[in-house]
This record gives C-alpha cells, sequence and structure tokens, in this order.
C-alpha cells in the first residue's frame, strides 16, 4: 500500500442536476502502484469517464478519500488541484486537445510553462520529448500539419513533460487508424516498460490485453479488477 | 505573484500574436470612440470658451444702470421723482465705494456728426474716463492708446474709436494721430480698439461708437446729464452687495429710498454669466454624454469580442486548466488584452484627435461668421481626465466579463466531448 501512486477509498460521485440527482459512482475502491498499467474497461455511461475525472484532479469526489502520490486530494481547491495536475497528472485525450494554432514544440512547452520551468530547461525537455515520440523533425509543425498517429504522439509528449506520478488515457487510440493505433499502442507499452505509471480507459480490446491489470466498471461500480486475460 | 504576472504575460503574447486582425479592429473601434468624444467635448469647450469671450467682449462683472424714476416717497418727495445723477454723484460713489473695482459715469451723444476730409458719418459718441478702457475691453490696436487721467483733467480734445467707426471714416487709412471733427470741433486720434467679437451690447456694438473724455464731452457737445452708470465688482460674488451699497450711498444724495428698486434700471451681467455658464454646461454634458455613448459602444463591442473568444476557446482554455493552469493564469490574459485594447484604443484616438484639434487650431476664425460662433475646438484636462475615466471603465469590463466567465469553464466537460 505504501508505494500506492492511486488511492481510492469509497469514492462516490453525485451529479446533482436539480430536479434529477444522478449518482455516477457508487463506492469505488481503487488502488494503482508505481509502475503498474491499467486498463480501465466498461460500457458508455458506466462511469469511467467520471473516474477518469476524479483520478486527474479535474473534478473532486462528493463523497469518499482520494489520495494522489500520498496527498489527500479531496479538499484541495481549484488552483491546488490545478498545481497537482500539473505535477502529478499527465493526460492523453481520445481527441489529442492540442492547441491548434500553436506549434508542436509550444503544445508540448505549455505544462513546463505552467510548472514554472526556465526557459532554457524547457527547450531541452520539449526537444528531448519530441525525439522520444519520434517527431524531432516536426517541432515546428502546427497540429493541424501533423497525421492523427503524429498529434497523439505530440499529446503524450506532452503529458510526460512534468514527469507526472501518472499517466491518463482516455480512449487513446480511439480517433486512429488500425495502423497508428497500434504505433500508440506500442509507445504505451514502451512507456510502461520504462517505469511510468499508466491509467487507460479504453474500449480497445487490443489495448487492454497489453495492460497488466484490467478493471472493468458497470453501473457506477467495479465489478472485475484483475489480470489482463488473453 | 511574480510568476503569476510573467505567465499573464508570456500567455498574452502568445495569444496576441495569434489574433492580429481582429486586436486591429478591436482597438479601431476604440479609437474611433475616443475620438467621437474627444471631439465632441473639444467642440463643447470651445464653443463655450468662444460664446463666453464674446459675451465678455463688453466686459465681465459689470452691472449697468439707467436712472429712472422713483416709486416711493422719500424725504418729503413724492414718488413719481426722476432720479438725475450727474458727473460728480458717480465720484462721489467711486469714493464711497472702494470694493469696485471701477465705476463711471457714460454721457451719451446719439447720431453726432463726425467728419475727416470729405467723409461725414453720424455716429455714438460716449464721454467717459480712462478707468472705461480695461473694464468695458477696449484694447487698442498698436501704436494707439486709451483715455488717460491727463486727458480728463486737461478737457483734452482726443478720441478713441471703435473699429468700424474707424474704418467707415478712414478707409485703409492709419487713423492714429490724424485729426477728425466732432460737432465741428477738432479731435485728434489717439486709438482705434481691436477687433472683438462682441455679443452683448448696452447701447450699441463698442466697433462702432466714439470714445471722448468727459469733460471735453461737456465742453464740447454742452451737456453733461449722464446717460448710464457702471461699475464692476472685482468678483461676481461681490455683485450682489455692492448694488445694495451703491443704492444706500446714491439715495440719500440723489432723494430716493435705497429700497427703491426702481430709482435705477439694473442690467446685472453677473446673472446672464451665470445663465449662459448654466446653459453651456448643459451643452457640455449633452456632448459628453453622447461621446460617452459612443465610446462605450466601442467598449461593449470589445467586451462582446472577448466573449466571443471566451466561448471559441472554451476547450482550450479546459486544456490549459488540464494541463495544470491555474485560474489567475487563464483570466489574467483576458483581463490584459481587454485593458492593452482599450489603452492602445484610447492612445491612438487620443493622438487623432490632437492632431485633429491642433490642425483646426490653425484655421483663421477672423471673417468667418459660423466659425467666429464655434471658436476653436479646444482640448482641457478635464475632458482628457473625463475620458481616461470612461476608457478605463471599458477596459476593465471588458476584461472582467469574459475572464470571470473564462474561470467559470468546468475543464472535465470541455474535454469529454469531442
Amino acid at each position: 500500500m505504501t508505494s500506492a501512486i492511486i488511492d481510492m477509498n469509497a469514492i462516490r460521485k453525485t451529479y446533482d442536476t436539480g430536479k434529477v440527482k444522478v449518482e455516477a459512482l457508487k463506492g469505488i475502491d481503487l488502488a494503482v502502484e508505481q509502475g503498474e498499467f491499467v486498463a480501465i474497461v466498461g460500457p458508455s455511461g458506466s462511469g469511467k469517464s467520471t473516474l477518469m475525472n476524479l483520478v486527474g484532479c479535474l473534478d473532486t469526489p462528493s463523497d469518499g478519500r482520494y489520495l494522489l502520490g500520498g496527498e489527500d486530494v479531496s479538499k484541495f481547491t481549484r488552483d491546488e488541484l490545478a498545481d497537482v495536475r500539473n505535477r502529478r497528472v499527465g493526460f492523453v485525450f481520445q481527441g489529442f486537445n492540442l492547441l491548434p494554432q500553436i506549434s508542436a514544440f509550444e503544445n508540448v512547452e505549455l505544462p513546463l510553462l505552467f510548472g514554472g520551468v526556465a526557459p532554457k530547461k524547457r527547450r531541452e525537455r520539449v526537444e528531448e520529448l519530441l525525439a522520444k515520440v519520434g517527431l524531432a523533425d516536426r517541432m515546428d509543425h502546427k497540429p493541424t500539419e501533423l497525421s492523427g498517429g503524429q498529434m497523439q504522439r505530440v499529446a503524450i509528449a506532452r503529458a510526460l513533460a512534468m514527469r507526472p506520478d501518472v499517466i491518463l488515457a482516455d480512449e487513446p487510440t480511439g480517433n486512429l487508424d488500425t495502423s497508428s493505433g497500434g504505433d500508440i499502442m506500442g509507445l504505451f507499452t514502451e512507456l510502461w516498460q520504462q517505469g511510468s505509471t499508466l491509467v487507460v480507459i479504453t474500449h480497445d480490446m487490443g489495448l487492454a490485453r497489453r495492460a497488466g491489470r484490467v478493471v472493468e466498471i458497470r453501473d457506477g461500480r467495479i465489478v472485475r479488477d484483475g489480470e489482463a486475460v488473453a | 505573484m511574480k510568476k503569476t504576472l510573467s505567465l499573464v504575460l508570456q500567455l498574452f503574447l502568445r495569444s496576441a500574436r495569434l489574433q492580429k486582425k481582429r486586436a486591429t479592429l478591436t482597438i479601431a473601434a476604440l479609437a474611433w470612440g475616443t475620438v467621437t468624444i474627444l471631439l465632441l467635448l473639444a467642440f463643447g469647450e470651445g464653443l463655450k470658451r468662444q460664446m463666453t469671450s464674446n459675451e465678455q467682449a463688453m466686459g465681465n462683472n459689470l452691472a449697468i444702470l439707467w436712472p429712472g424714476e422713483t416709486t416711493r416717497p422719500y424725504k418729503g418727495l413724492s414718488p413719481g421723482h426722476r432720479v438725475q445723477p450727474r458727473i460728480e454723484d458717480v465720484d462721489y460713489a467711486r469714493d464711497r465705494m472702494p470694493e469696485l473695482d471701477a465705476i463711471w459715469a457714460e454721457l451719451t451723444s446719439w447720431r453726432t456728426a463726425l467728419s475727416y476730409g470729405k467723409k461725414t458719418i453720424n455716429g455714438r459718441v460716449i464721454g467717459t474716463i480712462a478707468n472705461y478702457g480695461n473694464a468695458r475691453k477696449h484694447f487698442p490696436k498698436p501704436g494707439g492708446r486709451f483715455l488717460n487721467p491727463s486727458d480728463e483733467d486737461e478737457k483734452r480734445r482726443v478720441v478713441f474709436l471703435g473699429n468700424e467707426m474707424a474704418r467707415d471714416l478712414f478707409g485703409e487709412e492709419e487713423p492714429v494721430g490724424k485729426t477728425l471733427s466732432i460737432n465741428n470741433s477738432p479731435f485728434t486720434v489717439i486709438g482705434v480698439m481691436q477687433r472683438k467679437r462682441q455679443s452683448s451690447t448696452y447701447g450699441g456694438p463698442d466697433a462702432t461708437h466714439a470714445v471722448i473724455p468727459q469733460s471735453t464731452f461737456k465742453a464740447v457737445l454742452g451737456n453733461d446729464r449722464v446717460n448710464v452708470v457702471v461699475f464692476r465688482v472685482r468678483k461676481s460674488a461681490d455683485m450682489d452687495g455692492a448694488l445694495v451699497h451703491l443704492s444706500q450711498v446714491l439715495g440719500p444724495r440723489l432723494g430716493f429710498d435705497p429700497e427703491d428698486t426702481h430709482a435705477f434700471g439694473v442690467w446685472n451681467t453677473v446673472e446672464g454669466q451665470k445663465m449662459s455658464e448654466k446653459i453651456l454646461i448643459g451643452l457640455e454634458m449633452f456632448f459628453g454624454i453622447i461621446g460617452a455613448l459612443t465610446l462605450i459602444i466601442g467598449g461593449v463591442g470589445v467586451a462582446n469580442i472577448m466573449y466571443a473568444v471566451v466561448k471559441e476557446r472554451t476547450k482550450e482554455i479546459g486544456v490549459k486548466m488540464a494541463l495544470g493552469a491555474r485560474s489567475a493564469w487563464i483570466t489574467g490574459p483576458f483581463v490584459l488584452e481587454g485593458m492593452v485594447y482599450t489603452f492602445l484604443g484610447g492612445l491612438f484616438g487620443a493622438l487623432i484627435s490632437i492632431v485633429i484639434v491642433t490642425g483646426l487650431g490653425f484655421v483663421k476664425l477672423e471673417g468667418n461668421d459660423v466659425l467666429e460662433f464655434l471658436g476653436h475646438p479646444t482640448l482641457s484636462w478635464p475632458i482628457g481626465l473625463a475620458t481616461i475615466a470612461i476608457l478605463g471603465v471599458c477596459g476593465l469590463a471588458a476584461g472582467y466579463f469574459p475572464a470571470r466567465r473564462a474561470a467559470a469553464i468546468d475543464p472535465a466537460s470541455t474535454l469529454r466531448y469531442e
């Protein structure tokens, strides 16, 4: 337990839309150890995205305790959560969510800018990361000038920028063709082997199979948690 | 704090670089608004100054008193008695009313023959004293002078001409030093009045009369009946007191009850000054409101654009939040953007207005009736400060509301949907 990066206890999330209260998560206990590769699967509306938002500190739980890297973030303010996201979480989205008007370099640089990293170090780090994802020659390209697979690699470089405790990916291959999807899956596996902690939400059973552990969610509860099955 | 400022600045510069066209249009809208308000206020101010100077071309803080008839019995005198002041009575009042800036009697001879060479005109001749010159703004053209006390003491036959009368008599010739005749007596011209635009008079415009010493008037025209008594107070607030005091001084001497308001017909120019000040302030406020509304429309335009920017960039803001941007780093650039646009728009607007107003300042007013009435548009500090205040409000509003909206964005919901 001591090395758990993510430690969730009896997490509940209720959306109050005024008339109707929707309970999206009904008591989640989830612990993710350092270096784990966890796939979260489940049908639409099962609460995956809500769980992802809570894990990524984009939202706070209605009830329960959440320790991220040992810090209790359940009661953090917006700005404290922003700092936590900056330092501890790297996001990879299905739609890439790169800023379209700025170059790949500047996109990867953003979290470093928010993290207060000095300009020279920022440049070194961005160059290193883009080389790592194989885009050293595309640094000055804008996202619109890149293919889907390349955009997702820029997004992964951006997620890695602040050396986060955990990389959270939401359907990272959902918008990619099979071959690019395969590349990205390969990149995730590589990162895992290098020691990163990965939490991936996916419908893609190919990607889920690569994970060491699969957590299945239905109706706001974890219904299965175990080794990936072939 | 330092980190926040430098981050906000960097983020602002990064986003500003991407939208030069929008920035240019926004700044142009604000510059336009600024030019509108500044020019309207400048025209208002110019009009005010011009009208005030026209109105006060006769002199300011004056009271003009026409002798009338009593309406109350006084020390055995029945009502209906004519008040007939003489020159000595005005001298008597002068000695007893040191609070006055000046007091003098005016003797008037209407339709008097003035001739120079073969030319003869009928004009108004005023007999008065040296103090009249400054108080009634009879400033001589270079090379001439107004009456002085020696002219009075020595009964000199000298005359100061209104500029139009001088032109009628002398044409293009220089009148000073020449001799003309008034009622067939020779008089030397000592000065010609500088041209002035005058909108109020008693008796007639200053430009069309001739002024000679009182003592000479009496000797040559054989008349010492005082037509009007005029005095000037040092400041407008003294006027009411001075009018009461004058009645108290002259009443017993001329035989009227100091309380009798009909002993003199009074024109108190201070009241007129106050009235026109009010009208002019009203006019300026009207201009100011129109200008302010125009400028506010510019400000609303900025806010609207910024609002659209926030909406358009909702996802981008969500991404930045996900990457760890604090609220202030999101809202700061918007606030800064609003303020920078407003500042630049205001700056350009002010520069354009200054150029226009300075340019109009070179236009000659003389000889053009419309411009002589309008005056030169004038920028003043109060106008500048009012404009800055309105611009400041616009800038803050243009930044604040969109920023508040940006800060309220929920990153989780913006990132979820594709």
